[in-house]
């Protein structure tokens, strides 16, 4: 399967929604009862805590997408919907892994973990955890590295994503 | 009404009736229980009627046709668990047919959520999606404010059903969690809720221009139009653009049946102009409708040639079924009001394109495929089921408003009914509610005394809600239900003849088991039955006459009789089966 954000089929949703008991189960109910998929959910409040940011990557072709965010859109709860196209957007994912590094292999493993910028969080007998944060692609790159020194366990976050900023053409002002 | 002043000290159940009086309503339909208990008690003191239901659905369909009748919110009352879960299909129902209800559930004491306590259930999760919006109160403060929202959400946009659940402890005088300081909410704080009323201005111009181009227009009027009390509008749109109306099944009413612009009902039993007329269209103008099946038959050959303007307060029925060509979110009064200016400016400047041919093309339909039956007088001849809702309908005083289940019933009345005003039609469309008449126009009568109030329906819906009838004695509304008694589930017979070989499984269900004038009799209601085509007036006048109590006719009419026209589920709208001569299984 293509890595989700790279595939025509995966849309990024930044659902604004009010910080509320139980609006995650309206919106994820509004999903399965309109049959579709959520690839993956992050959801935490914002900087207003009055308010929280559910990111959701959906698997969906581009008509019915309309449909779900404007289904979505008629949650009483809901305050904003903003599609993120993947090259607009700024996506930062989380994983922590449990990679076997028995002592032959072990000085491999640390090595590509440095050039992912990624940290040794747990040091076992003959495994390491690492936490790797990054573009989810990025994630992906690294899991697919590890593969060949077996992954014991994995757990990523599900993305969170953010529109890209405006640039000026004139470039960066300097103050005053 | 007591008007409490700001600050008074009182309980969650007071405050929950006071809320309810100032949004102005006047009755409730309700049934109490255990945990709704306490705010039962506050509703002897206060002028809300109570009609007390015999059970909860007949309480949520007393309420949508409450609404139905009267435009103003229905109001529900029910206990916790089996009373809540009672009530699902109204809310359902009221989902799908976007009637403005709330419904209060009683709910169990908060410490006792989640501990599977007696008569608990997930009120909330069990109703999420057939509200428009639902909200469990965990603090007697919360009360006014929650009610105002709740009405607010009813009401405004498209409307729907809400539902407001109430834990025991908030609203009873016996716990401290009930106390609150009595406020006036004077504004809602709904940050994501903010319908769009207004149409695009460049919009409506781009619709105008469509219309006066249009050589084969047709306005498809949806319900729509009777949720934004469009009606006068509507009428000023189609006189002065001299375009032809199709009023749905949640249309009926919005548009004069004796207008010689009306077209009557399209869709799976409409009429033959009616459906073909959309389906040859250039220009299909969706005002408050939403595409649905029954009225598109296969979606891919509906309509080819038509470009689409749809109006819809509900952004997300544009582009939903159909992809409108000039798609207007806003409400249809105001959207339709400023659709006649800009199409009058519009006209002062160009020249409409001719629509002489295509009028005379609908005048030749309607002439050429009249809906027919065919009564006959001689002796072993049956009851036809449409020469009775034809004899009702003649025999009916001005304003009569008509409440029907669903089935054949249900089509009949709506294809042989002549609606002349708005808000006398009173059914269940979407979600196709069989039991909904008898309720149903229970709530139409309490909400209209005024006015004379017929359930048409059928044999097995009755058996479904009859039970209310004793609910309409006990609180005297006299209303008047026709029972077009096939002793067949008839609409399901109707497939399994044309399309499963005649092979009926399980839709008998007798004429005389239950006996429906004693029935009728034993709930308190004047009971009559009629068998042949003679007595079928004299047994209408004197329902008729009776306005102290509610009166039940026990029609015995023909079993194999079909609803035509009919457009098989599934076929194209080109596919029209006018008649038993023709189609599958017509013999």
């Amino acid at each position: 399967m293509p890595p989700p954000g790279t595939s025509a089929r995966h849309h990024i949703l930044s659902v604004l929604v009010e910080n509320k008991a139980g609006v995650l189960a309206r919106v994820s109910g509004l999903f399965a009862r309109r049959g579709y998929n959520i690839y993956s959910l992050a959801v935490a409040p914002t900087d207003d805590e009055h308010f929280s940011r559910i990111t959701i990557v959906v698997d969906v072709e581009s008509t019915p997408l309309e449909q779900v965010t404007k289904q979505l859109f008629k949650l009483i709860n809901v305050v904003k919907i903003s599609e993120l196209a993947p090259s607009q957007a700024v996506e930062r994912e989380m994983m922590l892994v449990t990679i076997r590094a028995e002592p032959g292999t072990r000085g491999q493993v640390i090595e590509l973990v440095d050039v992912f910028e990624g940290r040794i969080v747990d040091v076992g007998h003959d495994e390491l955890t690492v936490v790797l944060t990054g573009p989810p692609s990025r994630l992906d790159d690294f899991e697919d590295l590890m593969r060949p020194y077996g992954i014991a366990a994995l757990q990523r976050t599900g993305r969170v994503a953010l529109p890209k900023l405006e640039k000026q053409p004139g470039g960066l002002r300097a103050a005053g | 009404m007591n008007r409490p002043s700001a600050g008074q000290r009182m309980n969650g159940g007071q405050a929950l009736i006071k809320s309810l009086e100032l949004e102005g309503v006047e009755v409730i339909f309700g049934l109490p229980g255990g945990a709704i208990l306490p705010v039962y008690d506050p509703i002897i003191d206060s002028p809300i009627r109570h009609i007390l239901v015999r059970h909860e659905q007949g309480a949520g369909h007393m309420a949508e046709g409450y609404a139905h009748a009267t435009g103003r919110p229905g109001v529900a009352m029910v206990t916790s668990g089996p009373g809540a879960t009672n009530i699902v299909t109204p809310l359902a129902d009221a989902m799908m047919d976007s009637i403005p209800i709330v419904v209060i559930t009683g709910q169990v004491p908060t410490a006792a959520i989640g501990t599977d306590a007696f008569q608990e259930c997930d009120n909330i999760g069990i109703t999420r999606s057939v509200t428009k919006h639902n909200e469990l109160v965990t603090e007697a403060a919360d009360i006014p404010r929650v009610i105002r929202e709740a009405f607010h959400i009813a009401t405004t946009g498209r409307p729907g059903p809400v539902l407001v659940d109430i834990p025991k402890d908030i609203v009873d005088p016996r716990n401290p969690r009930s106390a609150l300081e009595w406020y006036r909410p004077t504004s809602v704080d709904l940050p994501g809720y903010k319908p769009t009323t207004r149409g695009q201005p460049r919009m409506i111009r781009e619709a105008a221009r469509l219309i006066a181009e249009s050589r084969r227009p047709v306005i498809y009027a949806g319900g729509g139009i009777l949720k934004a009390r469009a009606a006068e509008a509507l009428r000023a749109l189609a006189e002065q653009c001299g375009i032809h109306v199709v009023t749905t099944l949640m249309a009926r009413g919005a548009f004069p049946d004796s207008h010689p612009l009306c077209l009557g009902m399209p869709g799976m039993h409409g009429n033959y102009t009616a459906i073909t007329a959309m389906q040859r269209a250039d220009l299909l103008i969706a005002l408050g409708s939403r595409f649905d099946d029954r009225v598109t038959g296969k979606v891919s050959a509906f309509a080819p040639d038509a470009k689409i303007i749809h109006v819809d307060i509900d952004p997300a029925e544009l582009g939903k079924v159909r992809r409108p060509d000039v798609p207007i979110v806003g409400d249809c009064r105001l959207v339709i009001e400023e659709l006649v200016r800009a199409v009058a400016e519009l006209e002062a400047t160009t020249a409409r394109a001719d629509r002489s041919r295509w009028d005379a093309q609908l005048d030749a339909w309607r002439e050429q495929f009249p809906l027919r039956y065919e009564q006959g007088w001689g002796e072993g001849d049956t009851l036809k089921p449409q020469f009775c809702v034809e004899a009702l309908r003649d025999r009916a005083p001005e304003g009569t408003i008509v409440a029907a289940g669903v089935g054949q019933h249900q089509m009949w009345s709506s294809q042989l009914w002549r609606f002349e005003q708005p808000y006398t039609w009173v059914n269940s469309g979407g979600l196709g509610t069989m039991g909904f008449a008898v309720p149903a126009a229970i709530g139409a009568k309490v909400g209209r005394p005024d006015r004379t109030v017929w359930a048409i329906d059928g044999d097995g819906c009755f058996q479904m809600t009859a039970q209310e009838l004793v609910t309409a004695s006990a609180e005297r509304i006299p209303v008047k239900v026709a029972i077009l008694n096939n002793a067949y589930l008839g609409m399901v017979r109707q497939w399994q003849e044309l399309f499963y070989e005649e092979r009926y499984s399980e839709v008998y269900l007798s004429p005389d088991l239950p006996d429906y004038k004693l029935w009728a009799e034993a709930m308190g209601c004047v009971g009559l039955r009629v068998e042949s085509p003679e007595e079928v007036g004299p047994a209408i006048d004197k329902a008729n006459a009776v306005d102290d109590r509610p009166v039940v006719i026990d029609f015995r009419v023909d079993s194999e009789e079909k609803v035509y026209p009919m457009v098989a589920a599934g076929t194209s709208n080109d596919d029209v089966i006018l008649g038993p001569e023709q189609g599958p299984g017509g013999h």
